[in-house]
């Protein structure tokens, strides 16, 4: 392996690796977000308001990514109406199709977590929280949501690891993320081992440091499971 | 429209088949020899299985294709010394059956962490070596406990196999391809394959329950 060739892939490949992180960062705003009322159908007791987000799911879990942003950024183009309207400036962009494919992909998978958190919430401390007379949306914000998010924040957690790998794929429409960027340093110096090499090592970076904040966040949000201060572990 | 291109997209959905079957073949063979040379005394060993590991369940599916599929070209040639060009479909099976062993390494650790250490002591106290005891033991009861996150793993590997198109394999992602080129009915075409997709997860779903089932017969359920 020739070190000057991996070490100068670096300042370009950075590059790449900030529109990574802005793809990732964007779709995971937008993917929570419609993840929270999707899992809030889901665990409706009505089973006909239960089976739209479950076929949206279904769909989103069992196809392929790569299909999914294939079918946005290529797929609606086939429609006269689409490109008629006023949407098309946004669905014409490279970028913005592949925010709206991971956004509804991670989506999918982030209501699945939520729901099996929000069903896994103590029963005892929603029937108190009854007992107490909030109503039911008071409920949800006060007790249920903010136990479920720490419920399922180690699930959410490698959602969101899975997404920065998974956002690799952006490089197959055009745009030049970290592995976009990659290809297109190959195309030149073909000197595939090298940059592909330093490619994963910066992914590797990114979800190693990820991660450390991660168990960060998961010890800050359970204080009641770390010893009082100035106590002997 | 549509059935026009149905016999080439058939054609590519078994081509997915047939890479996601060699794969998960490749997978299951390194996931088990990882998951043993982590569970090995001798440090250097596991430090090998633990880098295996670290590496590759970082790295993006997509990377590790691309790596494989032109990084193996320039380095098998340099090996044979004259041109050697790594085939798609060989790519991918080694690409996708390594990210699986990584994943799988784990799924099987946590396995072979789950049988009781006595039954593996009884063995030896019958005389049997260690190699033996984890033949005879230890490996037919890890398969039980390792199904339901092996067929995760599986799922997860059938939808990755997409990516190999990107590579020019003609699966069932790059017929799609082709056919929505020349039909200039994109929408139609990923949404048919979108559909065989759904259909080959809901067919391994099927299969996985039915696996499950049999893996557990015999086994004794808590009074309810």
């Amino acid at each position: 392996m020739d070190m000057q060739v991996f070490l100068a892939a670096f300042p370009e490949l950075l590059k790449g690796a900030w529109l990574t992180l802005q793809l990732v960062g964007v779709a995971i705003l937008i993917g929570f977000t419609i993840a929270l009322p999707v899992a809030l159908l889901r665990v409706s007791a009505n089973p006909w308001v239960r089976a739209l987000p479950f076929a949206y799911i279904f769909f989103f879990r069992g196809t392929p990514l790569l299909v999914q942003m294939f079918l946005v950024y290529y797929g609606l183009s086939q429609f006269e109406a689409v490109r008629a309207s006023f949407l098309w400036p946004v669905l014409r962009e490279a970028y913005w199709c592949a925010i709206i494919a991971f956004s509804l992909n991670t989506a999918a998978y982030s209501a699945e977590i939520l729901r099996g958190a929000i069903q896994a919430v103590p029963p005892g401390e929603i029937e108190a929280a009854r007992a107490l007379g909030m109503s039911r949306a008071l409920t949800y914000r006060r007790v249920i949501l903010p136990r479920a998010f720490r419920i399922c924040l180690p699930a959410y957690g490698n959602e969101v690891i899975l997404m920065i790998k998974s956002s690799a794929l952006a490089s197959t429409i055009t745009l030049l993320d970290l592995t976009g960027m990659a290809r297109k340093i190959i195309a030149v110096t073909y000197q595939p081992v090298e940059t592909f090499a330093a490619a994963g090592v910066i992914y590797l970076v990114m979800i190693f440091l990820f991660a450390t904040f991660l168990r960060w966040l998961e010890v800050k949000l359970h204080a009641n499971r770390n010893p009082p201060p100035g106590m002997p572990n | 429209m549509l059935q026009a291109y149905l016999p080439q997209l058939l054609a590519g959905l078994w081509v997915t088949v047939q890479l996601a079957l060699g794969a998960v073949v490749l997978g299951l063979v390194l996931g088990i020899t990882g998951a043993a040379m982590k569970l090995s005394p001798v440090g250097p060993v596991r430090w090998i299985a633990e880098t295996y590991t670290a590496i590759f369940r970082g790295l993006p599916e997509l990377l590790t294709v691309l790596l494989v599929y032109f990084g193996g070209t320039v380095v098998l040639s340099a090996l044979v010394g004259s041109y050697f060009e790594v085939s798609a479909f060989g790519a991918g099976v080694a690409a996708l059956g390594i990210t699986f062993g990584a994943y799988a390494t784990e799924v099987f650790r946590g396995a072979i962490l789950a049988i009781p250490k006595g039954q593996v002591e009884a063995a030896q106290a019958f005389g049997m070596s260690k190699l033996l005891a984890f033949r005879h033991v230890v490996l037919p009861q890890v398969w039980r406990i390792a199904l339901p996150g092996l067929g995760n793993l599986f799922l997860v590997l059938l939808k990755d196999t997409a990516l190999v198109s990107v590579v020019g394999l003609e699966d069932l992602m790059r017929q799609a391809d082709i056919a929505s080129r020349y039909t200039k009915q994109p929408f139609t075409f990923y949404m048919a394959a979108a559909f065989m997709y759904l259909g080959l997860t809901v067919i391994t779903m099927a299969v996985l329950h039915v696996l499950e089932k049999r893996a557990n017969r015999g086994q004794r359920r808590a009074a309810s």
